[in-house]
C-alpha cells in the first residue's frame, strides 16, 4: 500500500504560493512583476481546485481551472496592451508615476 | 517514504523557491524564468492529482503562450532592469507582516477550522487517461456549453481590445 498525500498539503503549498504572489504585488513597483505575481496567485488558486476537484471525485473543479486559465489569458492581453500604451506616453512604466488620471 | 512522497517533497521545494526566484530577481527576464519554472511545477502537480489535461494546458497556456507574450512586451519595452526610485521606507516592512497575517490565516483555516484528513488516492490507481479525457469533454461540452461559448466571446472582445488600445491614430506621435 502506497502512502497518499493528504489534501491539506496541497492546499497548503497553494496557500504558500497565493500569499507569495499577494506579497509580489506589494512590494515590486515593476508592473510587470506585478502582473507575474497575479499570475502566480491566479495559479495557486488553480492548484485548490484541482486539488479539491481530486478530493471530491468530480470534474467540475477541473473545468473551473479551464475557464480561469482562458481569463487570464484575456487579462494578460489587455494588461500587457495597457503597460505598452503607458510606456508610449510616459516613457516609463515605474508604478509610481501612473498618478494621473489624465495622459 | 515512497516515490510520490519524495517527488512532493522536491516538487514543493522547487514551487516555493521559484516563487521567491520572482519575487527578489532584480531582472524581469530573470524573474519570468522564475515564474516559468514555478508553472512547470504546478503542472507535474496536476499530473499527481490525476489532471493530465490540465497539466498540458498549464504547460501549453501558461509557461508556452502567456510567459512568451510577457518576455516580448519585456523586450519591447526594453524594460529589464528599472531603475530604483525612491521607496516608500514602510512599504517592505509593511507588505511583509500583511502577507505573514494572510498566511497566518489560511494555515488556522486549513489545519484548525477544516479538519481536513482526506487522504487522496494515488493517481494511477483511478487514472486511465482516455478514459478520463473523454469525461472531461463530455462535461466540457454537455454541462458547460454556454460558458464554452461565453469564453470565446470574451477572449475574442479581448483581442479586439489590444488591437484598438494600442493602435496608433494618423498622425498621432508615437
Amino acid at each position: 500500500m502506497a502512502h497518499t498525500i493528504p489534501l491539506s498539503w496541497y492546499l497548503a503549498i497553494s496557500a504558500i504560493l497565493f500569499t507569495m504572489g499577494a506579497l509580489g504585488v506589494l512590494i515590486r513597483r515593476n508592473p510587470l512583476i506585478i502582473f507575474m505575481s497575479v499570475e502566480l496567485m491566479l495559479n495557486a488558486a488553480n492548484l485548490a481546485f484541482v486539488a479539491f476537484a481530486r478530493s471530491f471525485g468530480v470534474l467540475t473543479g477541473q473545468i473551473f481551472v479551464f475557464f480561469v486559465m482562458t481569463v487570464s489569458a484575456a487579462e494578460v492581453a489587455v494588461g500587457l496592451a495597457l503597460i505598452i500604451i503607458i510606456f508610449r506616453s510616459k516613457h516609463s512604466i515605474d508604478v509610481d508615476l501612473m498618478n494621473s488620471l489624465k495622459g | 517514504m515512497n516515490l510520490t512522497l519524495i517527488l512532493f517533497i522536491i516538487l514543493a521545494t522547487v514551487a516555493v523557491a521559484s516563487a521567491a526566484g520572482l519575487l527578489i530577481s532584480r531582472n524581469t527576464v530573470y524573474a519570468a524564468l522564475f515564474l516559468v519554472l514555478n508553472f512547470a511545477t504546478v503542472a507535474v502537480f496536476y499530473l499527481l492529482l490525476g489532471a493530465p489535461f490540465i497539466a498540458l494546458a498549464q504547460v501549453t497556456i501558461y509557461a508556452g503562450a502567456i510567459m512568451v507574450l510577457f518576455l516580448f512586451v519585456i523586450m519591447l519595452l526594453g524594460s529589464e532592469r528599472l531603475p530604483r526610485g525612491q521607496v516608500l521606507p514602510w512599504q517592505r516592512p509593511m507588505a511583509i507582516v500583511l502577507a505573514a497575517v494572510l498566511l497566518a490565516e489560511a494555515g488556522f483555516l486549513l489545519f484548525r477550522r477544516l479538519q481536513l484528513t482526506a487522504n487522496l488516492t494515488n493517481p494511477e490507481a483511478s487514472i486511465n487517461t482516455t478514459e478520463s479525457l473523454r469525461t472531461l469533454g463530455m462535461t466540457l461540452f454537455n454541462q458547460y456549453l454556454l460558458p464554452f461559448e461565453v469564453t470565446s466571446v470574451l477572449l475574442l472582445v479581448a483581442m479586439v481590445g489590444v488591437i484598438v488600445l494600442t493602435k496608433k491614430e494618423k498622425g498621432e506621435q508615437g
